[in-house]
């Protein structure tokens, strides 16, 4: 079989973007009105919905930490996310996975210390999948709680880099990422580009890792400032409906 | 009351040039502030002059001579927003209000919660706060309005006084040490709530005022809990003396409720619901306007939401022409 070409002798990606070029993101926030908190994301095909419930009283007994709150995080792939048409098990360990990273990620960012014995669930729901789910549950994540008012120190964003073929390519899609590259999610905190997660599965050669890992902390830059707009262009308006 | 927080900028000093103008919060007259503490503080442009809305991690200001509020952290001596909202200053203190987050209540708040659990001497109610409220054994009335001390046999009747699903009014007594509220029912005003629906709206749409029952011209009863629950309900003639004690805890409906009255609640609860939909006050006054303009329409069309629209603009209009 042959391999895919995934960059073209004119240094273009497979969907004709350059490397350190960006899939379109669009997002908007308080799509849900029963949630605390919600955003709907796309990552160019990627398709992320977050729902936040909280912080609330704790469901479980056993949940409760006297001097602050539990993050819960569920991810749900829609059957028709993929492009094999396929139903997943709740317990499916890749989606239980990706959902403790994003618990991980957001821990040292909320301010739980601020709602103690409180419970905030964060729900997500993949409505198609093209590459970069993590990064587009982190990326929705943030606006969701954003938009819940829960407070935290920074935004977090979320973003994709590895190295297709010759170079490093950011926000990988689904076709780059299943053809066997290396690739990885960084999570950065961006006014004080601290890193809450890095996570890697494949193998990738050291005297690459800077590269990568540069590319992935720019592109991160850049989300933000898309996020940033989103919530701060719903904070004004809701300012101003307020303020007749 | 509406406060809006304008933008210093407008304010100058009357002070020597070590102050720069591009300064974002001049200090007031009477705080003594050196020249060496001029910050320059980043991500000052901002749209709307009566508006300064932060997001999160944005540096509100660098002057040390503020104290920090609700919503913000101080990292390397800098005021830092924590959540996405609108800066309030009053005096030295910061504080970022979210527009959009559950409710933080104060003593003496009218709340609208609903009966989650039964326990120990104390039922839990749902206020959507960050945690289930509490209401105690020893904060309610007895019926027949007896004063007494609860005993074993109080206790072992909670659930004739309050069932898990019901509703009630309540005001908030005290905090506990970890932040959850202490309600009472200590007064004829509050108690179980019937007759009528209830609405759900964003906390941040009510306001604090003088009254939070109101008995509407169209023969309908509002509470508006503070917390954003809102109750709908059939009027009741209210006269503190004459209401018979034992039937505070009544879970009957009154027999004599027309279906004028229940379409009236339901145009109510609807024009609330259109209200909350465009995120402006709710309050009693454009309540009845919002009734009013509702007026045109039938109470199905009610559900659309361009009607919805349309009622909560001609709300918002009278409310404006009467303000002049």
């Amino acid at each position: 079989m042959s391999r895919v070409e995934l960059l073209s002798p004119e240094g273009l990606r497979i969907d004709g973007r350059r490397p350190a070029e960006l899939r379109k993101i669009t997002s908007t926030t308080s799509v849900l009105s029963q949630a605390d908190g919600s955003a709907y994301l796309e990552h160019g095909n990627t398709k992320v919905l977050a729902a936040v419930y909280g912080p609330r009283e704790a469901r479980h007994r056993a949940l409760v930490i006297h001097d602050r709150a539990v993050l819960n995080v569920e991810l749900n792939l829609a059957p028709f996310s993929t492009g094999e048409r396929r139903r997943r098990n709740k317990n499916d360990k890749r989606l239980l996975e990706i959902a403790q990273f994003v618990k991980q990620t957001f821990e040292p960012v909320v301010i739980t210390t601020l709602y103690p014995r409180s419970q905030i669930d964060i729900y997500f729901q993949v409505i198609q999948h093209d590459g970069g789910t993590l990064q587009a549950c982190i990326n929705a994540a943030t606006l969701a709680l954003i938009d819940a008012g829960i407070a935290m120190t920074d935004y977090v964003c979320a973003c994709t880099a590895g190295w297709v073929e010759r170079e490093a390519a950011i926000d990988l899609n689904y076709t780059e990422e299943s053809a066997d590259t290396s690739e990885m999610t960084i999570a950065m905190l961006p006014k004080s580009s601290k890193i809450t997660l890095m996570q890697m599965e494949s193998r990738l050669h050291v005297d690459k890792l800077d590269e990568v890992i540069a590319l992935a902390g720019e592109g991160c830059k850049q989300i933000h400032e898309v996020l940033d707009k989103t919530v701060r262009d719903r904070a004004e308006d809701l300012a101003r409906k307020m303020a007749v | 009351m509406n406060i809006t927080f304008h933008a210093p900028a407008a304010r100058t000093r009357a002070t020597t040039g070590s102050h720069k103008q591009s300064k974002q919060y001049a200090v007031d007259q009477d705080m003594e502030v050196d020249g060496e503490q001029d910050g320059d503080a980043e991500g000052t442009a901002f749209k709307d002059p009566t508006l300064h809305v932060v997001t999160p991690g944005e540096v509100i200001t660098a002057d040390t001579a503020f104290m920090r509020g609700h919503g913000t952290y101080i990292l390397d001596e800098k005021v830092h927003a924590s959540v996405a909202g609108v800066v309030d200053r009053v005096n030295k203190l910061l504080s970022v209000r979210p527009l959009h987050t559950r409710y933080t209540g104060e003593i003496g708040d009218v709340v609208v919660g609903r009966i989650t659990e039964v326990a120990q001497k104390r039922w839990k109610v749902d206020v959507s706060a960050r945690q289930d409220a509490i209401l105690m054994l020893s904060s309610v009335n007895l019926p027949g309005g007896v004063q007494r001390r609860k005993q074993e046999s109080d206790e072992l009747q909670m659930r004739n006084f309050f069932m898990e699903g019901d509703l009630v009014v309540a005001e908030v007594q005290a905090f506990f040490g970890d932040g959850a509220y202490s309600l009472h029912t200590r007064s004829l005003k509050y108690g179980k709530l019937r007759n009528g629906s209830f609405i759900s709206v964003s906390p941040a749409l009510v306001q604090r005022c003088k009254s939070h029952f109101h008995s509407l011209p169209c023969g309908v009863d509002v509470i508006l809990g503070l917390n954003g629950y809102i109750w709908v309900s059939a009027h009741v003639p209210q006269n503190l003396d004459e209401i018979d004690t034992e039937l505070v805890y009544s879970n009957k409906n009154k027999e004599d409720i027309t279906p004028n009255d229940r379409e009236s609640i339901a145009r109510v609860a609807s024009c609330i619901r259109a209200l909350a939909q465009e995120f402006i006050f709710i309050n009693d006054t454009i309540i009845s306007f919002a009734y009013e303009a509702s007026l045109q329409y039938k109470l199905r069309e009610m559900t659309k939401k361009e009607i919805m629209q349309a009622v909560a603009a001609e709300a918002v209009q009278s409310v404006n022409n009467m303000k002049g």
